[in-house]
């Protein structure tokens, strides 16, 4: 696993809220707001890629450098 | 890891149209990872697709892609395999259009064990047209046409397409993401007819008929009830109660369509010289 990697929300306006990335979070930083995928606390971000490979819509993708 | 998935994707048929939760966005990027990981040559890649919320995959990937009529995805594909063998000819279909409307193609392609890779995901509903119920409704589940419960009984799909003649049998969930693109990675470099089921979850017209209305609850359900085929045969009949086997299910190596076909076509040229 990447230990620089770290999720981004590069497509917010695909998200259509379903919370499946949010089961896959081992360290439950990304909560749905208002139908919206937002993540809580970048850091404790593990880069484990779970939330890329199963989001069905395209939305997150684990990055080098997340500038959020 | 680190796929550029958007790469293969046509961003501007993007937000897709498959409803919150659905599985097939996440089988079609984990197709799409397979691909990556195979190395295969998108130039090369053909996609086609039949009708139903599967079919509407070919529309959102960056490849050559073909949506054609219900059910005959598999015979478009056994063209254009025949016409260019040097493609790598993939077929997405749904458990409706490939098991039912599609279901006499599916057997004959797999007898005639031509080079194709079919990916059928398998969502246990007619989702699209708002939930009837297909041959791989479960017995008991309900259904727009089964409000009392599916009396049928449903295709063992990796049995079927064995017996059939498939060189290649897989099953995956869209749960278990890492093995669904190991699974497409492998099923796409296999020779011959490589058929993979991808159990996805439909939770607006199967799910909230059948108790489970949220697309978590349905994927803790696929985590619940796979089992990899490593551990499969050690489980008891009691414990193989309600659980279904993924992973690669059978592999052999046969000769293969398109390959018989042009040494035919050799042969007779050879002799009209």
């Amino acid at each position: 696993m990447s230990k620089k990697g770290k999720v981004k929300i590069t497509h917010p306006e695909r998200c259509k809220g379903c919370e499946i990335c949010v089961m896959y979070c081992p360290t439950d930083i990304l909560v749905v707001k208002k139908g919206q995928i937002t993540i809580t606390d970048i850091d404790n971000c593990v880069g484990c890629y779970n939330c890329e490979l199963s989001c069905p819509d395209f939305v997150l993708e684990v990055v080098e450098n997340n500038e959020r | 890891m680190g796929y550029k998935i958007d790469e293969y994707l046509r961003q501007d048929k993007l937000p897709h149209i498959w409803c919150p939760g659905c599985g097939h966005g996440t089988i079609m990027g984990n197709l799409i990872r397979g691909i990556d990981k195979a190395k295969i040559d998108p130039d090369k890649t053909v996609v086609v697709s039949g009708i139903g919320c599967s079919g509407r995959a070919s529309g959102y990937m960056n490849f050559d892609t073909l949506h054609t009529t219900h059910g005959r995805a598999i015979a478009f594909a056994t063209g254009i395999k025949l016409a260019n063998p040097e493609l790598n000819v993939i077929v997405i279909t749904g458990d409706g259009d490939g098991t039912a409307i599609g279901g006499n193609h599916l057997i004959h392609g797999a007898r005639r064990n031509i080079d194709l890779t079919v990916v059928l995901m398998n969502n246990h509903i007619y989702g699209m047209t708002s939930g009837q119920f297909s041959p791989m409704t479960p017995t008991g589940d309900n259904a727009t046409t089964a409000p009392y419960g599916n009396i049928d009984q449903n295709f063992d799909l990796a049995d079927l397409t064995k017996a059939s003649g498939a060189s290649f049998i897989a099953r995956g969930t869209a749960y278990n993401t890492r093995q669904l693109i190991e699974i497409f990675a492998e099923g796409l470099l296999h020779t011959g007819f490589s058929f993979i089921e991808a159990i996805s979850q439909c939770p607006v017209n199967y799910g909230r008929r059948n108790g489970l209305s949220s697309a978590v609850d349905m994927l803790k359900c696929q985590r619940d009830s796979s089992v990899n085929i490593r551990k499969w045969d050690s489980l008891s009949k009691e414990e193989k109660k309600g659980k279904f086997p993924t992973g690669v299910l059978y592999k052999e190596d046969k000769r293969e369509y398109t390959e018989m076909y042009q040494e035919i076509i050799d042969s007779v040229q050879e002799e009209a010289k």
